[in-house]
C-alpha cells in the first residue's frame, strides 16, 4: 500500500460535562489515500461527527482532552499550534457540513463567503477571487453562477445551499475532503446529486473524501472503504464489500438489517437493533455492543482488539467470535444479513 | 421603499395628532389656574382679559382652543402662559444642548457595551464576567438622578475634578463644552451600558454556538475574523435596533433628569420646568419635539435593520 495521505492513529477524544468525562472518540485508527473515499458510519452519539472535527481542530475547547495521532504530510495535526491549523483548515483540509441551512453565514453574500476563504489562503486581488468563485459555482451546477454570486443564502434552496458549501470546500483544492453527512437535510432526489458532484469532484481533483454519515444507502453508493463506529470505536473496518457481503462485527449486522428495502415484502415493523446505545459517560465494560448483543459470551467483557480476522488482512474488526460463528449466525432470513434480536432486551 | 416612506410619514401624522390631543387633553381637565389671568400678569384689566380669551378660544369649546393652540404651534407665535416667551424659539435654543447629550451619550454607550460585551463574553463563567455581571446589575439599578446627584456632589463640587453642572455651546469653547459634558454623558449612559453590555454579552454566546460560525472556523480564518466578522457582527444586529429606539427615546425625554440634575438647561429641563408650572403651550410644543423623534428613530431604524439584514424586507 502507497504511503496514506492522511493516517490517524489512536484518537482519543474525551469532553469534561456536568455529568462526568464524556469518551467521544475512543481508539480510532484509519488510514486514507489520495482520491479514496472513506465512509464513517453509525448512528449518532458514536463519536463519527467529533472525530471528524477533531482532524481540523474544531473540537478544541477548554473542556477537551485529546489523545493519538492524525498524521498529514509528516505533520500530527492533533497536536499542532491553532495557528498552523488555520492554514491546513480550508486549504489542505476542507469539510462540507450536515446542515446547509444554517452552515452559512445568513446576512453575508454567498459570494463574499467564499472570497473569505481564498483570500484567508492566498494573496488574490478581489477580482480574480471572484472569478474564480464564479467557476466554482458552475463547478458544482449552480446555473447563472455571475448573478448568483451576490445572492444571500436565504434565497438559495437547501441543495443548492449545500452545492454553495461544496464550492466553499473546494475553493482551494484541498486535498482532504471531510464530508459531515452532507446530505442528510435534503431529499432524496438531491441527495443522489450531490453524491454525484462530490464523486466527480474526487474523480477530478484527486482528493481524499472522508464521508461521515448513517445512511447505508449514501455508503453503498459512494465509498471504497467503510469504517463503522459504535460507542466512540471503530467496530469493524473493511472494503465496500467486505462491510455488505461478509461482515464481521454483530453491530454491523445489525445496521444492514436496518435497512428498508423496497425490494423485499414489507416488514410489520421497521427492522431495529434492540436497545439503546450507551451513554458515553458511562459505557459498558470491554465490548461496548455486549449488552445490545444477542452472541454475547463470557470473554465479550475483554475489550476485544480492532485486527484482522478474516483472511486477507485487510478486513479488521473488533469482535470475539470466530470468522466461522459469525458466518453461521448472522444469517438471519434466508439470502438476507441481519441479527436475531437478544433475548429479554427491551424492543 | 417610496411606499414604505409615505405610509411611514402617515403614521407619523397619526400618533403626533394623537399624542398632542391627549396632551392637550390632560392639561385641560388639570386644574391649573385661568391660563389668561395667567398669562395676562398682575393687574390685567378686563379687556386684556377678553382679548387674550378670545385669541387663544378660552371661552370655545375644547377642541377649538386644541386647534387654535395647534396653529400657534405651527405658525410659531405659541407663547407660554408663565413668561410669554416664544416657545418655538425657546425649543430652537435649547434642542443642541439636548442633541449634544443625547448623541455623546448614545455612542458612549454603544461603545463601551460592544467593548464590555465582548469581553466578558470572551470570559463567560468567569470571574471577570462575573464581577462585571454585578457592576452591571448595579449600573442597570441605580437611577440617574441619584448617580447624577453624587457625581455632581463629589466629582464637582467636592474634589472639583469636573464642572459642577452648566453647559458651554460649543461655538463658544469646544474644549469647555466637552469637559461641561463628560459627567452628564456619563450618568446617561450608566444604564444603557449595563442593559447592552448584558444583551450583546448573551447575544454573542448565543452566536458563537452557530454552525455558520463553525463554518469560518473550517475555512481556515484567523480567530480575531471569525469574532469580528462572524459573530460580532451577527450578535450586533438586534443591537443596533435597540440603539436607535432608544436614543429616539432619550431624545423624545429621556433626558429630562440628566439635564436637570446637571443644569444643562435642555429641551427635557425645559419640560420638567413647564410641567411643574402647568405650562400647557411649552409642555405641547416638548411633546410633539418628542414624539417626533420617536416616531423618525423608529422609522429609521427599520430601513437600517433592512439594510444590516438582508433578510429583511420593507413592504
Amino acid at each position: 500500500m502507497p504511503e496514506p495521505l492522511l493516517s490517524v492513529r489512536d484518537l482519543e477524544v474525551s469532553f469534561a460535562t456536568d455529568e462526568g468525562v464524556v469518551q467521544a472518540v475512543d481508539g480510532v485508527s484509519f488510514d486514507i489515500g489520495q482520491g479514496e473515499i472513506l465512509a464513517v458510519v453509525g448512528e449518532s452519539g458514536s463519536g463519527k461527527s467529533v472525530s471528524a472535527m477533531t482532524l481540523m481542530g474544531l473540537t478544541r475547547s477548554p473542556n477537551a482532552r485529546f489523545s493519538g495521532s492524525a498524521m498529514y504530510k509528516g505533520e500530527d495535526l492533533i497536536s499542532a499550534s491553532d495557528e498552523r491549523l488555520q492554514d491546513v483548515r480550508g486549504a489542505e483540509i476542507a469539510m462540507i457540513f450536515q446542515d446547509p441551512m444554517s452552515s452559512l453565514n445568513p446576512v453575508q453574500k454567498i459570494g463574499a463567503q467564499i472570497v473569505e476563504q481564498i483570500q484567508a489562503h492566498e494573496a488574490l486581488p478581489d477580482a480574480q477571487a471572484r472569478e474564480r468563485v464564479v467557476e466554482l459555482l458552475e463547478r458544482v451546477g449552480i446555473p447563472r453562477a455571475r448573478e448568483r454570486i451576490d445572492s444571500y443564502p436565504f434565497e438559495f434552496s437547501g441543495g443548492m445551499r449545500q452545492r454553495v458549501m461544496i464550492a466553499l470546500a473546494l475553493s482551494c483544492d484541498p486535498n482532504v475532503l471531510i464530508a459531515d453527512e452532507p446530505t442528510t437535510a435534503l431529499d432524496v432526489t438531491i441527495q443522489a446529486q450531490i453524491l454525484q458532484r462530490i464523486r466527480s469532484l474526487r474523480d477530478e481533483t484527486g482528493a481524499a473524501v472522508i464521508l461521515v454519515t448513517h445512511d447505508l444507502g449514501v455508503v453503498a453508493d459512494i465509498a471504497d472503504r467503510v469504517a463503522v463506529m459504535y460507542a466512540g470505536r471503530i467496530v469493524e473496518q473493511g472494503s465496500l464489500d467486505d462491510i455488505f457481503y461478509d461482515p464481521q462485527h454483530p453491530y454491523t449486522w445489525g445496521l444492514l438489517g436496518s435497512i428498508t428495502r423496497v425490494d423485499k415484502p414489507r416488514p410489520a415493523r421497521l427492522p431495529a437493533i434492540a436497545g439503546l446505545p450507551p451513554s458515553l459517560a458511562d459505557r459498558p465494560e470491554g465490548c461496548h455492543f455486549r449488552p445490545r448483543c444477542p452472541h454475547e459470551f463470557a470473554k465479550c467483557t475483554e475489550v476485544p482488539p480492532l485486527e484482522a480476522r478474516v483472511e486477507g488482512g485487510q478486513h479488521l474488526d473488533r469482535c470475539w467470535l470466530t470468522v466461522e460463528q459469525k458466518r453461521s449466525d448472522r444469517e438471519v432470513l434466508p439470502g438476507e444479513i441481519g441479527l436475531r434480536s437478544k433475548e429479554g432486551a427491551p424492543a | 421603499m417610496a411606499r414604505f416612506i409615505v405610509r411611514r410619514i402617515g403614521q407619523m401624522l397619526l400618533v403626533l395628532f394623537a399624542v398632542s390631543a391627549l396632551t392637550f387633553l390632560i392639561f385641560n381637565v388639570i386644574p391649573g389656574g385661568d391660563p389668561a389671568v395667567r398669562m395676562a400678569g398682575r393687574h390685567p384689566d378686563p379687556g386684556q382679559l377678553a382679548r387674550i380669551r378670545a385669541e387663544w378660544g378660552f371661552n370655545d369649546p375644547v377642541y377649538v382652543q386644541y386647534l387654535k393652540t395647534m396653529q400657534k404651534t405651527f405658525t410659531g407665535d405659541l407663547s407660554s402662559y408663565t413668561t410669554n416667551v416664544d416657545v418655538v424659539d425657546e425649543l430652537r435654543k435649547r434642542a443642541p444642548r439636548t442633541f449634544a447629550l443625547a448623541i455623546g451619550a448614545a455612542i458612549i454607550w454603544m461603545l463601551a457595551a460592544t467593548a464590555i460585551g465582548l469581553y466578558t463574553a470572551a470570559r463567560a463563567g468567569r470571574f471577570a464576567d462575573r464581577s462585571i455581571t454585578i457592576l452591571a446589575l448595579v449600573g442597570i439599578s441605580m437611577p440617574v438622578f441619584w448617580v447624577g446627584a453624587l457625581m455632581n456632589y463629589y466629582l464637582g463640587f467636592k474634589w472639583g475634578i469636573f464642572p459642577n453642572g452648566g453647559y458651554v455651546p460649543f461655538a463658544d469653547d469646544p474644549w469647555e463644552w466637552f469637559y461641561h459634558l463628560i459627567m452628564p454623558w456619563t450618568a446617561l449612559s450608566i444604564l444603557f451600558i449595563g442593559v447592552y453590555s448584558r444583551v450583546l454579552r448573551s447575544n454573542i454566546l448565543d452566536t458563537i454556538n452557530e454552525d455558520y460560525v463553525r463554518t469560518a472556523r473550517a475555512k481556515g480564518l484567523s480567530e480575531r475574523r471569525v469574532m469580528y466578522r462572524h459573530v460580532l457582527r451577527n450578535s450586533l444586529i438586534p443591537i443596533v435596533t435597540l440603539w436607535g429606539l432608544d436614543f429616539g427615546a432619550v431624545l423624545g425625554g429621556g433626558t429630562i433628569l440628566t439635564e436637570t440634575v446637571f443644569d444643562i438647561q435642555g429641551v427635557g429641563q425645559y419640560a420638567a420646568e413647564s410641567i411643574g408650572q402647568l405650562d400647557v403651550p411649552p409642555v405641547l410644543a416638548i411633546t410633539l419635539f418628542g414624539s417626533f423623534f420617536i416616531v423618525l428613530l423608529n422609522t429609521v431604524v427599520d430601513i437600517l435593520y433592512a439594510a444590516i439584514d438582508p433578510r429583511i424586507r420593507l413592504q
